[in-house]
């Protein structure tokens, strides 16, 4: 799959052949990826919509759940995230003006951010591990009562153990789908057991675990993406030590900007929609 | 103006679908049928016109302006914007026509009349069950004429589609949520009922027949069903109750194997369960097969029986175990 | 490479050189197609992948019919019967339909038509043919791992709960869809950034268009069937409930998903096929394409269009009157386009030199089918009538009169269109014609029949069904023998010709686009000449040739660059 040598041909050695020049292959690798862009929005999209549909209908399971986040570990992903979209746009530009050196510290910092915002993660999830707030068909949670909980300090423990009873919801809030009284159950009434509710009981709306299966599938996805820019991190990191990217062709270090800035702008949604409500 | 006599013209609708049928369409048997019908040959009539046109003016060309030697195509004008804004034009209106019919049409036929008469409906895996007002039970849908009927269906599984050609009508059962659909019968007579939602196995076996009774005789029909627990022997009972709860969908009573073991011969009989174990088929076990049937599975068959649990009261239970011991081989 | 200047007259000078160099053995060796870059060999590739997934889905579709020959059990179980319609359904959509024509035709022709050497992304299309092949490989994966029954709609709850392969299933169409995905971005660049000097928008082959407006609803669409598979397979591997009412989810839910894509991915069917028709109906009947900013105009009409209307799969789920009524509405806004079309390619035959060559006779049989096809969306457009029919063989007929009659019947005119430009040799017209009847006739008897059967009522995905439809049955089987045979004819005639037949000049047709403007088979890099471009259907350009047995252009400076 090599592309063909460039060698002794008396052009841009990074001109593929079938373009005429290289502002037109530039322009073509520009739209591509904005176009790539473009389908990773409506792909993550789906989700969005799922969101929007079951928290529309059962806002109550949102306002209860939200509250097993940490809102200042998500706020610390977020900052990190935002500092990593600014050194690897600054890596680019590095790219742009010839400087190697600097162009591989920009490229190293916004990998080590990157891993810094899935160690985040990591702590996020073990926590919901932990406390089996998972999703739907593995939620059991066992959030228990203070005394419990203090042996594990920090700010996950602390923010679980005070579970609030759910704030009343506004009547407006409040989803309008009434509970069928002795209403269809769905798949297999035999095989439906009642979930296990622990400390948890009083506050708990029904079907709280939709929460976690959405949270799990946005974040789980968006974390994939994350992997993913970083392997292509990586490559550039290794070709920038070999002098690549700072000839005059930085594309490949532009192109990997602009998919880090969506993932960084897509983790911002999820961290408004899934942490931050009221 | 021209509207209001197409409108007026709907109410004679009835007559669009003679008694018997068509070539098209099944004898229409419902206050809704007609108008269906009615649109459905008006729309027929429309896309005849424009097939009729289409391929007449294609033969017509292929003939005329066949390629013939020493001659090209006739010079000529490749674009007309007033062409174009005509042939656009007129089949936008046509649409509009037929969707405006078709939005009426739906309006009634999701609207059922206030003073309907309710049945319930179960849909499972792979059979119907009907429960009228007084509690009764039965696997066909038996139903006045002319009188507004309304099904509140519910599925226990997967989604269904209760459908029934003669009526034009068709909803989806979907499982954690109740449906409804409406229909007023006109002409008595047995109507095929099926489920038009794939779920499965023996979807097209999902059968069941719209027993449509003269006037008066429902109720007759009704009462004397009702009581069938009282007015029969508990065997008989037992055995209608197999037939019309969904057991006879997956359970043989002549030996067969199906997606269940079969009744034949069951009591006193010696099972192999999956776990390995094996147990006498008693009473005991009987009664639980029915309310807990995950927790017996005969060695060979799926876990896919639903549970009766709440649908069958300690009556209808016992009226079952003893038809099950009636079933002894020969 | 070899210019022919023995050639009489002053056009032949200036011919394509023939001989020198094919792309088809040059270079050598399997490596040189496994990795190849070249888009007319990833073009072949594709077809010949596509046309196999088309013999699985037909060897599928034949048992199906087989089956329903009887009431009750023919030649299997119920059980094997539901697998036989979901493995017929799954293959033809994602394996065949839907990469079809973009990739097997589209790759080979859209940069031959610009002009140019290659896509603008190359490495990207051999990445979109492997990833095809990847999804495939899933899919059979399925099909070995005790196949689907879900349907080709996999409804949840159904799929989330069945016991047969869903998983492997769905991934297969998952990687499958960034095949399509990666083909339409290739396509919208390439004719973003490579179009020749010249050739402006609106002088861009209207097959561009076609393949322009597909590539878009490939692109926004198709990322959504990725993560409607996605929390399907999530759903039953590790039961996040989204779809489960059992665990708080909403099985209509995955209808909307799941249809969001599913309704435009069928205008990524038929838009292609459209394309061809403009391209050929233009050339075989010897005059400039009638209307050509209206025909371009509704391909993207339909395209944006194809968004809104998703919800006409689902009037008797559940979702609200007032949700059912506007579907209903938008629903007719995007039957106009298509028959402004129809008109136009009509009014491009009136007074003009038609000659009924294999292209052309597909051309007429996809006018006869697509019509049918296209009125009979009505029925299913208007709400009250769609009641009746929704879920009824009266939908199955009208989607085969549109897919197959519409989208199959072009792709095989495109086929046989550009055949001797891809292979450098012509087929028996004879045995053309008589594989099209075959195919005209087989059609109409297998799919008619079930117009008939759906609007009396017999229901979908039907292993068992009452007496009263036998003979429809029945005739509808013997139908799709008779097209299965004409399939067989067309087979050994292609298949022959790429051996025997009489070899091809560079402009058998004397059609004026640019893929005429070099040999037949094209060389590796494709034009020996950089080309200006004029009007793509100015078809007096060209001038028929016996010396060459082809026709040439009668002023070759007229679109080279330089004069």
């Amino acid at each position: 799959m090599a592309a063909p040598s460039h060698a002794g041909h008396g052009h841009d050695p990074h001109l593929a052949h079938h373009f005429e020049n290289p502002a037109q292959q530039s322009q073509a690798v520009r739209l591509g990826m904005w176009i790539f862009l473009a389908t990773e929005v409506l792909f993550f999209g789906g989700l969005f919509v799922a969101y929007s549909v079951y928290r529309a209908n059962n806002p109550e399971i949102f306002v209860f759940a939200h509250q097993f986040l940490d809102k200042n570990l998500g706020a610390l992903n977020t900052v990190i995230l935002i500092c990593s979209s600014f050194t690897m746009a600054w890596a680019v530009r590095a790219a742009q003006l010839r400087q190697a050196g600097l162009l591989r510290l920009m490229l190293a910092l916004t990998l080590l951010c990157a891993f810094g915002f899935l160690g985040v993660k990591a702590v996020e999830y073990h926590h919901k591990w932990e406390h089996g707030l998972l999703w739907a068909r593995q939620y059991q949670p066992q959030v228990h009562a203070v005394g419990h909980d203090s042996g594990h300090g920090g700010t996950e423990g602390g923010a679980a153990a005070a579970v609030e009873p759910a704030p009343a919801v506004p009547d407006g809030d409040a989803t309008t789908i009434p509970q069928a009284p002795e209403g269809p159950t769905g798949l297999a009434a035999a095989a439906a057991e009642p979930l296990p509710s622990g400390h948890v009981a009083a506050a708990e709306p029904r079907n709280a675990q939709v929460f976690f299966s959405i949270y799990f599938m946005m974040t789980g996805l968006h974390g994939i993406h994350v992997l993913g820019g970083m392997a292509v991190m990586a490559w550039l990191l290794v070709g920038s030590f070999r002098g690549a990217f700072t000839d005059g062709y930085f594309t490949p270090v532009d192109m990997t900007g602009l998919y880090w800035h969506l993932v960084d702008l897509i983790w911002i949604y999820l961290f408004l929609l899934l942490y931050l409500i009221h | 103006m021209i509207y209001e006599q197409l409108l007026r013209s709907l109410s004679h609708v009835q007559e669009a679908t003679p008694k018997e049928g068509t070539l098209w369409m099944p004898p229409p048997v419902s206050t809704v049928a007609g108008h269906v019908d009615w649109l459905f040959y008006f729309i027929l009539g429309v896309s005849t016109f424009f097939f009729l046109l289409i391929v007449g003016l294609m033969v017509v060309f292929i003939v005329r302006y066949r390629r013939r030697e020493g001659r090209g195509a006739e010079p000529s004008t490749s674009h007309n914007t007033a062409l174009e804004v005509t042939w656009t034009a007129i089949p936008v209106v046509v649409v509009i026509v037929i969707f405006i019919f078709g939005f009426k049409g739906f309006l009634d036929m999701a609207t059922p009349p206030g003073n309907a008469y309710e049945i319930q409906v179960e849909a499972q895996k792979w059979s119907w069950s009907f429960t009228y007002p007084t509690g009764y039970v039965d696997s066909n849908l038996h139903v006045p004429v002319n009188r507004p009927v309304k099904l509140v269906m519910r599925s226990a599984d997967v989604i269904h589609s209760l459908y029934v050609p003669a009526f034009r009508i068709k909803r989806d059962v979907v499982p954690g949520r109740y449906a409804t659909a409406w229909f007023e019968a006109t002409q008595p007579g047995e109507y095929d009922l099926f489920c038009a939602e794939y779920c499965g196995t023996s979807h097209s076996d999902m059968l069941a027949h719209v027993v449509v009774h003269p006037p008066g005789e429902f109720e007759t029909w009704l009462a004397k069903a009702s009581d069938f627990l009282d007015t029969m022997t508990p065997v008989e009972a037992g055995r209608k109750l197999f037939q019309v709860r969904g057991c006879q969908q997956c359970h043989s009573v002549d030996g067969s194997a199906r997606i269940g073991p079969t009744m034949l011969g069951v009591f006193g009989h010696e099972q192999q369960l999956v776990t390995g174990e094996r147990v006498v088929a008693d009473e005991n076990y009987l009664r639980r097969s029915v309310l807990e049937p995950a927790a017996q599975v005969v060695a060979g068959y799926d876990p896919v029986m639903p549970t009766y649990q709440g649908r069958l009261n300690d009556r209808e239970i016992d009226a079952l175990v003893e038809y099950l011991k009636s079933l002894k081989e020969q | 490479m070899a210019v022919d200047t023995s050639a009489a007259a002053a056009p032949a000078a200036d011919l394509p050189g023939t001989g020198g160099p094919s792309y088809l053995d040059h270079p050598r060796g399997l490596g040189s197609w496994l990795f190849t870059l070249d888009h007319k060999r990833i073009g072949v590739m594709y077809l010949v992948a596509i046309l196999t997934s088309f013999l699985l889905g037909g060897v599928f579709a034949l048992l199906v019919r087989t089956e329903l020959l009887t009431p009750g059990p023919t030649i299997m179980d119920a059980d094997t019967y539901n697998k036989m319609f979901t493995l017929h359904g799954a293959v033809m959509v994602f394996l065949f339909i839907i990469p079809g024509i973009p990739a097997a035709l589209g790759n080979f022709v859209l940069p031959l038509m610009l002009g140019a050497k290659d896509v603008a992304l190359p490495r990207l299309n051999l990445a979109s043919f492997y990833f095809w092949v990847a999804g495939a490989v899933f899919s059979l994966v399925s099909i070995v791992l005790g196949a689907v029954d879900t349907g080709w709609t996999f409804y949840t709850p159904y799929s989330t709960t069945t016991s047969s392969a869903v998983v492997s299933m769905t991934l297969g169409a998952f990687i499958l869809g960034f095949s399509s995905i990666f083909t339409g971005l290739n396509f919208i660049v390439t004719i973003h950034t490579m179009r020749p000097e010249g050739m402006s928008w609106f002088k861009m082959p209207l097959f561009l268009w076609g393949l322009y407006s597909t590539a878009i609803i490939q692109v926004l669409a198709t990322p959504v069937l990725g993560i409607t598979l996605l929390l399907l397979a999530a759903e039953r591997v590790l039961g996040i409930g989204i779809f489960d009412p059992a665990l708080g989810g909403d099985p209509v839910l995955y209808q909307h998903f799941f249809w969001f894509y599913s309704h435009p991915a069928v205008y990524i069917m038929i838009l292609p096929a459209m394309g061809i028709i403009s391209e050929v109906v233009s050339v075989f009947s010897g005059k400039h394409i009638f209307g050509y900013r209206f025909i371009a105009a509704s391909s993207v009409a339909i395209a944006v269009l194809s968004f809104l209307v998703w919800g006409h799969h689902m009037f008797t789920s559940g979702q609200s009157g007032l949700t059912n009524v506007i579907f209903s509405a938008l629903t007719f806004s995007v039957a106009i386009p298509s028959a402004v079309k129809v008109f136009n390619w009509l009014a491009t035959m009136y007074k003009g030199s038609i000659r009924l060559a294999a292209p052309m006779v597909y051309v007429l049989s996809f006018l006869f089918l697509f019509a049918i096809g296209g009125l009979t969306g009505l029925f299913l457009g208007a709400l009250s009538t769609d009641i009746h029919l929704h879920d009824t063989y009266f939908v199955v007929a009208h989607f085969h009169y549109v897919m197959f009659g519409g989208t199959v019947i072009a792709f095989l005119g495109g086929i046989h269109y550009w055949w001797p430009k891809m292979f450098g040799r012509m087929y028996s017209e004879k045995w053309a014609a008589v594989a099209a009847l075959l195919i005209f006739v087989g059609f109409n008897l297998t799919f008619f029949t079930q117009f008939v059967m759906g609007s009396h009522g017999m229901p979908r995905r039907y292993f068992n069904y009452l007496p009263e439809f036998t003979a429809y049955h029945q005739a509808s089987t013997v139908g799709s023998y008779v097209l299965g045979l004409g399939f067989v004819v067309m087979a050994a005639y292609l298949l022959h010709s790429l051996v025997r037949g009489a070899k091809a000049p560079a402009n058998p047709w004397g059609g004026a686009t640019f893929e005429w403007e070099t040999t037949s088979p094209p060389k590796p890099h494709n034009f020996d000449r950089e080309l200006v471009a004029g009007d793509p259907y100015d078809l007096d350009a060209l001038v028929w040739d016996a010396a060459s047995g082809g026709y040439v252009r009668r002023d070759p400076a007229a679109i080279r660059v330089g004069g």
